[in-house]
């Protein structure tokens, strides 16, 4: 063994060795749960300097993307969803339950004579992608009036029909961005209902936030104090993996 | 000249002056670190979507730049390319298709270049970047107010306008690097080059992430008439990634013509030896 193989092989192992040194500590607990800090941090700042009110920017119908990218579920294979999707959600109803003191089961017709919103917004993908798009839909908050939040309330957990992976997917909001005049329950896309790639019949919008927070084949929204106790008690399918709760960055 | 490096002047032996304050070194190996694990956990959320493009939405048909990997039809082998504008290299093993114990990844850059390192993993890489962001935020800021208010970045880092007229004078173009007193202060190209980084840069850097946040949009629409939209954000936030690990290889070579240990010391301890220039030694 000459020395310059000797020494690429030292530099192999010791660049090996670091590699992987560097990798366990990136994705060690403790070095995580310090990290995670800075969830907080961006939340609390967010909160503080947006304002209650701040509205996501809006575009114009030129601005609207010809191609809207769908991730997550596509085409849900759940049977439950299937049965209403071949009966044109005729004899759905979106069920609204938890701490409030009227639950609701309203129908697709129901919904539509809610106080509605239509909004052309931009949808920010956490992978960096961005697609706008129009969308309709009943406002959460004329919703939440109408089956009268309970005082102890604190989150809105929306739990949807598809299962991605081995879990139903999930997501939750607080009630700051519950009652904003953005949040709306999409039935329409661009001038047409969504279709199922895109959420059908129901898909949330949350504007200030990242697209896995726009749940879409939403079947129940429930109002509860805590999150603790739904899916993997992160507040989401894909909180369960890690991702931030707030995800407004 | 403080009165250490007029001594200097007056005595053809090393003299140990006073360089760089003890808040700018922190600054600066803060930086450091944090500039590093931000480059590296960057390019690992730029691989969950290895395209960017221009304007406020992804038209995906038109990336300006992208990485992708092509499998082979029995999909153990795959090939790696990198396109820019119109033009596509193959860039197999490094860009867009790389292996990774033996195995072939779907990666834009390859794992040994991210933070975390090893395989896809943008949950972690957010963590590690957001995380950082705020590092190098409060220690930007602490560096520019502080610098602001005791003068040291106008006195010594902005250039003045007789330093822009004779910049092609400056020494440091043909790489002579000063000896003597003059050693420790700083010469035209490094005052452009450190005040581009300081006050255009990493300000830049430092916006268009905060205007890639739906959040802040919300508090700070005016930031996407400035850049453009958020994936032309998305895209000065890549292009000025690159242009700081360009600065930084020239400010690493910088360093290592100009006296490494002399340099790295004075950064570590405040203290710059300054080695009597050949007039002064052999008068």
């Amino acid at each position: 063994m000459n020395r310059r193989t000797w020494l690429r092989g030292l530099l192999a192992g010791v660049g090996a060795t670091i590699a992987a040194g560097c990798e366990k500590v990136a994705t060690a607990p403790p070095a995580l749960k310090m990290l995670k800090v800075a969830e907080k941090w961006s939340q609390g700042a967010q909160r503080a300097i947006i304002g209650r009110h701040a509205l996501a920017p809006e575009f114009t119908e030129a601005d609207i993307s010809r191609t809207f990218k769908a991730n997550g579920t596509r085409r849900p294979v759940d049977e439950e969803y299937n049965s209403h999707l071949n009966t044109g959600f005729s004899g759905w109803k979106l069920v609204v339950d938890g701490l409030v003191e009227t639950p609701l089961a309203l129908t697709l017709a129901e919904l539509r004579a809610l106080p509605s919103r239509t909004q052309i917004t931009r949808h920010d993908c956490v992978e960096g992608w961005s697609c706008i798009g129009k969308w309709k839909g009943a406002r959460l908050s004329a919703l939440l009036d109408q089956a009268k939040l309970k005082p102890e309330a604190k989150f809105i957990v929306f739990h949807c029909m598809d299962t991605l992976g081995a879990s139903k997917y999930y997501e939750s909001i607080d009630l700051t961005d519950a009652r904003h005049e953005q949040t709306i329950l999409a039935y329409d896309m661009n001038g047409a209902p969504v279709s199922v790639e895109h959420g059908a019949p129901l898909r949330l919008r949350v504007e200030r936030q990242l697209g896995y927070k726009q749940a879409k084949y939403i079947g129940r929204i429930e109002a509860v104090a805590s999150l603790k106790g739904i899916g993997g008690g992160s507040g989401g399918f894909w909180e369960d993996f890690g991702y931030e709760w707030y995800a407004g960055i | 000249m403080t009165a250490e490096t007029a001594r200097a002047a007056l005595t053809p032996m090393k003299v140990m002056v006073k360089r760089h304050g003890l808040l700018v070194r922190l600054n600066h190996w803060v930086n450091v670190i944090a500039l590093v694990l931000l480059l590296g956990s960057g390019l690992q959320i730029f691989n969950a979507h290895a395209a960017l493009y221009w304007g406020k939405a992804s038209n995906f048909d038109h990336p300006w730049f992208s990485m992708y990997a092509e499998r082979s039809k029995d999909g153990a082998q795959m090939k790696g390319f990198t396109t820019l504008g119109s033009a596509k290299v193959e860039t197999t093993g490094v860009f867009g298709a790389s292996k990774l114990d033996g195995k072939w990844q779907d990666q834009g850059f390859p794992g040994w270049m991210t933070v975390p390192g090893g395989e896809f993993d943008l949950t972690n890489g957010r963590h590690w970047h957001l995380f950082f962001a705020w590092v190098f935020a409060v220690n930007g800021l602490i560096y520019l107010v502080t610098g602001l208010i005791g003068r040291h970045l106008i006195r010594d880092v902005l250039p003045s306008g007789r330093d822009l007229k004779t910049i092609f004078k400056d020494p440091h173009l043909r790489l002579k690097f000063s000896k003597g007193p003059e050693s420790a202060r700083y010469h035209q190209v490094q005052k452009l080059a450190y005040s581009g980084v300081v006050f255009l840069l990493l300000p830049t850097i430092a916006l268009t992430g905060m205007t890639m946040s739906p959040g802040l949009n919300a508090a700070f629409p005016f930031l996407l008439d400035l850049f453009g939209g958020r994936q032309s954000a998305r895209s000065i936030h890549f292009i000025c990634a690159n242009l700081i690990v360009a600065f930084v290889i020239v400010h690493l070579l910088a360093v290592i013509l100009s006296g490494p240990l002399n340099q790295v010391r004075a950064m570590l301890t405040g203290k710059l030896a300054i080695i009597p220039s050949d007039e002064e030694a052999h008068s």
